[in-house]
């Protein structure tokens, strides 16, 4: 086990594979109607799939956040989750002509009981309380002997 | 699908998942009676799978997108295995709540997929 990575704890998992169902269903649904009826609504749909890219790469960043680099990356989907879903959301509510069919992040997440609203802001607590070990840290023997 | 027996797939989802949730949140490692209660999950998705092979073949068509249908058939029944897989790992109080959100997580798609049998373009 390096001492650079902070090990992936207890709750830290439970994020890990929430994100991942989420990643889950977002992509089959978006394969779906991108596959059958893109035409449709092709901006709805195509919200859809960058909604599935963003769950997958987040879900990757989570788990391995405890590199500097992957942190980043995790700021960063998770971010633009939450920019994500709030945007969307309100959008949907103001042109709902636009999202005829339910995507993740349509109507705030309303059909993913409102968890795509919740997840990033326990997402970004996450991360916060939860930083890489620096390199300089590293140095100190205290990180090696204590660090989680 | 069969209506009866996909009442029977979220009862045990759900209240599975609950139990799952509930013994994770006070404080219990994975044991048999939560890894069981998502093996006995994983067997009636199972059994799904084959009936949702056959009943098209018997005169019991899906109503809406095959293809939706299938999408969330293969996920929902990979989803025990990763969970239980993933959440032994590292056996901790948190394993069995990720044991039961995923099987929460089944029933909600468990649901969906009778809609899209029976409902979904009819």
């Amino acid at each position: 086990m390096s001492s650079t990575r902070r090990r992936m704890t207890g709750i830290g998992r439970v994020l890990v594979v929430v994100y991942a169902i989420l990643a889950l269903g977002a992509s089959g649904r978006s394969f779906v109607q991108i596959v059958e009826r893109f035409d449709q609504a092709p901006l709805a749909f195509t919200l859809s799939a960058v909604s599935a890219v963003v769950y997958i790469l987040a879900t990757f960043a989570l788990v391995f956040a405890g590199s500097r680099v992957w942190y980043r990356i995790a700021w960063v989907t998770i971010s633009f989750e939450l920019l994500g879903v709030l945007a969307v959301g309100t959008l949907s509510l103001i042109e709902p002509t636009w999202f005829p069919e339910a995507t993740v992040w349509s109507f705030y997440g309303i059909g993913y009981l409102f968890v795509p609203l919740v997840l990033p802001f326990f997402g970004l607590w996450w991360l916060i309380t939860h930083p890489p070990i620096t390199a300089g840290q590293d140095a100190a023997p205290e990180a090696v002997v204590t660090g989680r | 699908m069969i209506l009866w027996f996909a009442y029977v797939q979220v009862a045990v989802a759900a209240l599975g998942g609950l139990l799952c949730v509930i013994l994770g949140l006070a404080g219990r490692r994975p044991s048999d009676l939560t890894v069981g209660a998502l093996a006995l999950l994983e067997l009636l998705l199972i059994a799904q799978i084959v009936i949702g092979i056959v009943a098209p073949l018997a005169g019991n068509p899906p109503t809406g997108s095959l293809l939706e249908y299938w999408v969330y058939a293969v996920s929902v029944t990979l989803l025990p295995p990763a969970a239980v897989f993933w959440a032994l790992i590292e056996r901790s109080r948190w394993s069995t709540v990720i044991l039961g959100i995923a099987a929460l997580a089944a029933a909600v798609m468990v649901w969906r997929m009778e809609v899209i049998w029976t409902i979904q373009g009819a």
